[in-house]
């Protein structure tokens, strides 16, 4: 047991489309996690990033004070730090919000269009950041696994490659978009 | 009257190749199966060496010099694919990624896009500088056409094909370095445009998804320009 990989996935700002991929590896799951243990992830019920990771696929762009703690927490106790998908590489469609700011955002989503009680929300939802920006302008990165999302074909090869403990070289089987 | 062509003998990769002295580097590399990466340059339109993609290395001369705009000469040595270059390839990419909004996954010309295809091609993963988000415009005023500048690359293929083929010269640039933006008239909506034609043609020479018609969802904007060497053909009176 303590001999194999332990594995985490994060969901940050996304829209949970590279875990769908990871999920859509279907029965070559069963093969990853026979060399493999999900510590953390939003498929499992663990509440606290534990230590001593070896690999975390992180989806999402970071977007939220929230998602700056948990980033910074993960790069600390995680070996090898895969930006999945193009949101962690990219900031991609979360992005499409930064040229106009985080007020209008919050009017045209909370008032502008709210057919009941139009307000913004003052308490219980993290602040956004002023930017929704790609995880390696905070943390540093070492695999970067681009696509929107990733194929369920090129996250297994990646990850076979990294529970193996080695570096996927990944340039042939992804690209932006 | 065909008149007596001059054949110049260089080397390109430690390759002896023969051209016709009126030949640029970036011609004579692609006749003889050189890869070069390039953006602004298309068959049949006048070379500007804009986008820098085609810069390669020539003994003897301390700069880089763009294949496109470069004529041969006798006796030249020319690098066109070390890793000095090929980071610097790799780093224009990226700038032109980080300069506007392109955001691949939304974009009509997802799948269809020489930007992405050589980003992957050239082994860009992620993009170093950071993102400068510009707020930018995009003019759906035309009938049939729009422009998006959140994904114009400033190739000036749509202001060379519009003035050289189509005779209209609609499109121009206006502004300079990071605001420098591709207008049509006199910075008119291009759907008030009145030398515009409505040919389509810059549509189909752009590389990104910046022009594209109307209605297009995404990654359903293929470009089609086999027009365009015939119609140049046409018009140069070769056969």
């Amino acid at each position: 047991m303590s001999e194999k990989v332990r594995l985490a996935t994060v969901w940050l700002d996304g829209c949970s489309g590279c875990h769908m991929s990871f999920l859509d590896m279907d029965e070559r799951l069963l093969e990853i996690l026979s060399k493999a243990d999900i510590v953390y992830s939003p498929l499992v019920d663990f509440k606290e990033y534990p230590d001593g990771v070896d690999v975390a696929l992180v989806e999402g762009a970071v977007s939220s004070e929230e998602d700056e703690r948990k980033i910074r927490t993960i790069r600390e106790k995680t070996k090898i730090l895969v930006s999945l998908g193009d949101c962690a590489v990219t900031a991609n469609v979360p992005s499409m919000r930064n040229p106009f700011g985080v007020d209008a955002i919050l009017q045209r989503a909370y008032v502008e269009n709210a057919t009941v009680q139009p307000q913004i929300p003052a308490a219980d939802l993290p602040p956004l950041l002023p930017r929704s920006r790609p995880i390696h302008e905070f943390v540093k990165v070492d695999v970067f696994i681009p696509g929107c999302p990733p194929s369920a074909d090129t996250i297994y090869f990646a990850v076979s490659e990294l529970v193996a403990g080695r570096i996927p070289d990944l340039s042939a089987r992804a690209r932006f978009g | 009257m065909r008149q007596s062509v001059r054949v110049k003998t260089l080397k390109i990769d430690d390759r002896d190749v023969g051209a016709r002295e009126d030949q640029t580097l970036l011609e004579v590399c692609r006749e003889n199966g050189i890869f070069i990466p390039a953006l602004c340059h298309l068959d049949g339109l006048t070379p500007v060496g804009a986008c820098r993609l085609c810069l390669v290395e020539v003994k003897g001369q301390r700069r880089l010099l763009p294949a496109c705009v470069t004529r041969v000469e006798e006796g030249m040595e020319v690098n066109t694919a070390t890793e000095r270059l090929k980071k610097y390839r790799r780093q224009i990419l990226e700038l032109f990624f980080s300069e506007r909004n392109h955001i691949c996954s939304v974009c009509v010309s997802n799948g269809h896009c020489e930007l992405q295809s050589l980003a992957q091609q050239l082994g860009v993963d992620h993009v170093h500088f950071p993102y400068r988000y510009p707020r930018l415009p995009v003019d759906a005023s035309h009938d049939r056409f729009v422009i998006d500048h959140n994904r114009c690359i400033l190739c000036t293929r749509c202001v060379r094909v519009c003035d050289e083929i189509e005779g209209a010269h609609t499109w121009d640039v206006m502004g300079r370095g990071i605001n420098a933006r591709v207008i049509t008239d006199l910075n008119k909506p291009w759907g008030e445009s009145e030398s515009c034609t409505s040919c389509g043609k810059c549509v189909h020479v752009c590389p990104t998804g910046a022009l594209v018609e109307k209605g297009r969802s995404v990654a359903e904007m293929a470009k089609r320009r086999q027009f365009l060497p015939y119609l140049t053909l046409m018009r140069e009176g070769k056969q």
